[in-house]
């Protein structure tokens, strides 16, 4: 079934000094509970299009829509997730995860409930009443999924949610996440520069152009491995080539 | 930082040893230099090496305090100088914050009112004094309210620039769960500012100090500032000496409280 999908996007930014092409016509149609990855180069726009789907802003052109209806402002089916965690510092990490909650007036037993089964279950809840400034950066980005998925959305939106974090913590967070948000059956967009991790995550792995970013491929990974999990497919005989096809067709020159 | 194991080795024993020795030393020596300074002051007077005239003396002082102490205006003096202190600082924290509100609301009205207040914020406050006594006449209302103006700018200016650097971020996530302006406002905005808030207090009591004494020279007939302007008119420097010190000690006294509402509302830094 189509989850999302992105009808012929374009967005463009206006300065005093001129205009930027942001994105170019792109379409793309997500299935329910796939996990997809944007790579593309810096600054292609790969997050102008998470901002576009997450109802942020405003296409100059074109619509979304998740089962079948436009989004036209943000939508509760949409969690999004940041580059850093943005847990705010002068609450604890309990008080963090509810904020969703808190501002949707939705602090019921039932929801409550539900997140104290998410902090066990995902190893916070011993650190529920500490600041995040005591947590490890890999724990911080786990809250932050936490308060993500506390208002149950069918769709994340990952916007380089590794990127903040050091490699090994980073092969160790991916893994955690990817269990989690499989666990929960969400669908997925994650919007990242790492090919490796693109690959590792992915069910398919869409390439962006340069400015304005238009789809130049869009490659299916599959594993002959079973009980995938990140770090497994790593070793996977498929992985180096899939990273040379992506490689190969990003196209990077270093000027 | 989770405070565990409280077995240390004798190395670091040592270490908080010496980090407390080295503490105490520097307050020791901080105390000996007030004690020194006065008993100099006290000898070198005594001997007439200086003239008590002119620099007055610490145990003419204590007289001059017992003496006001006794007929009961120690304390109104005092009192009348930190009611007007604390009423302008506060006013002026609260306004202040209250305007920079407004103008984060409304980038129209802080784009438009943003040439006045670096004008305002530019203007020596103490120079509309003179028409402030003239409007609302003599007596404490006018102090406080030059004491309010000295803070209120700079409050405006420095919280609403607080307001203004908020991580966009922060905010982007809030507006994916949702919310409003409002909730933005209560839920990011004003927490994140709460260090400038505090610090803008901070340099608040310390301009309210400078409003209410400049204040009290020009119109009053009771307080600290009084006393000063007064006891120089009479050539009485034990009257300005004593009212100074006890201005300094009032003054770092208020600090000190305001100082503490940093530790009590940033708790989540330490």
């Amino acid at each position: 079934m189509i989850k999302l999908k992105a009808e012929n996007i374009s967005v463009i930014y206006h300065t005093l000094d001129g205009e930027t092409e942001a994105i170019k016509n792109l379409s793309l149609e997500v299935e329910e509970g796939e996990f997809i990855c944007l790579v593309g180069p810096s600054g292609c726009g790969k997050s102008t299009f998470l901002n576009v789907v997450a109802g942020l802003i405003k296409p100059s052109k074109g619509k979304v829509y998740i089962d079948n209806e436009e989004i036209t402002k943000p939508s509760n089916k949409i969690g999004y997730m940041f580059q850093k965690d943005h847990l705010f510092e002068w609450r604890t990490i309990y008080k963090n995860i509810i904020l969703g909650l808190e501002i949707q007036n939705k602090l019921n037993d039932e929801n409550l409930k539900k997140l104290e089964y998410m902090l066990d279950k995902y190893g916070l809840l011993s650190f529920k009443n500490y600041y995040p400034r005591q947590l490890s950066g890999g724990m911080r980005q786990r809250a932050a999924l936490i308060r993500t998925l506390a208002l149950n959305p069918d769709i994340l939106l990952l916007d380089e949610p590794l990127t903040a974090l050091d490699y090994q913590t980073r092969l160790v967070v991916a893994d955690d996440i990817y269990k989690i948000i499989k666990n929960e059956g969400k669908t997925v967009i994650m919007v990242t520069h790492d090919i490796s991790e693109a690959i590792s995550l992915s069910d398919r792995v869409v390439i962006l152009s340069k400015r304005p970013a238009q789809i130049k491929n869009i490659l299916k990974i599959n594993f002959s491995i079973k009980d995938r999990t990140p770090i497994k497919v790593r070793e996977a005989p498929e992985f180096k080539d899939y990273f040379n096809i992506i490689w190969k067709e990003l196209d990077i020159h270093v000027e | 930082m989770l405070n565990e194991a409280k077995v240390f080795s004798k190395e670091h024993e040592i270490y908080i040893k010496s980090v407390k020795r080295k503490k105490m030393l520097i307050f020791f020596t901080q105390i000996s230099i007030l004690i020194i300074f006065f008993a100099l002051w006290e000898i070198l007077a005594k001997f007439k090496i200086i003239d008590p005239f002119l620099v007055s003396q610490p145990s003419r002082m204590i007289k001059f305090l017992i003496k006001l102490y006794n007929n009961g205006e120690l304390f109104k003096h005092i009192f009348v100088t930190c009611y007007e202190t604390i009423i302008g600082f506060v006013l002026g924290t609260v306004i202040g914050t209250i305007i920079a509100i407004i103008l984060w609301w409304w980038d129209f009205l802080s784009k438009v009112l943003e040439p006045y207040l670096v004008v305002l914020n530019a203007l020596p406050k103490i120079a509309l004094g003179p028409i402030i006594v003239f409007w609302v006449g003599n007596g404490k209302t006018a102090i406080i309210i030059i004491a309010l103006m000295i803070s209120l700018i700079v409050t405006i200016i420095s919280v609403h620039t607080g307001f203004k650097e908020v991580d966009e971020d922060k905010i982007k996530l809030l507006k994916t769960f949702g919310a409003s302006k409002f909730q933005i406002l209560k839920y990011v905005v004003l927490p994140s500012s709460v260090p400038t808030i505090i610090s803008a207090l901070k340099i608040n009591v310390g301009l309210s100090w400078v409003g209410v004494i400049v204040g009290e020279f020009l119109v009053a007939k009771e307080g600290l500032g009084f006393l000063i302007i007064f006891g120089g008119q009479v050539a009485q420097l034990d009257m300005v000496m004593l009212s100074i010190i006890i201005l300094s000690i009032a003054a770092y006294l208020m600090y000190a409280f305001v100082a503490s509402l940093e530790d009590k509302f940033l708790g989540w830094k330490n």
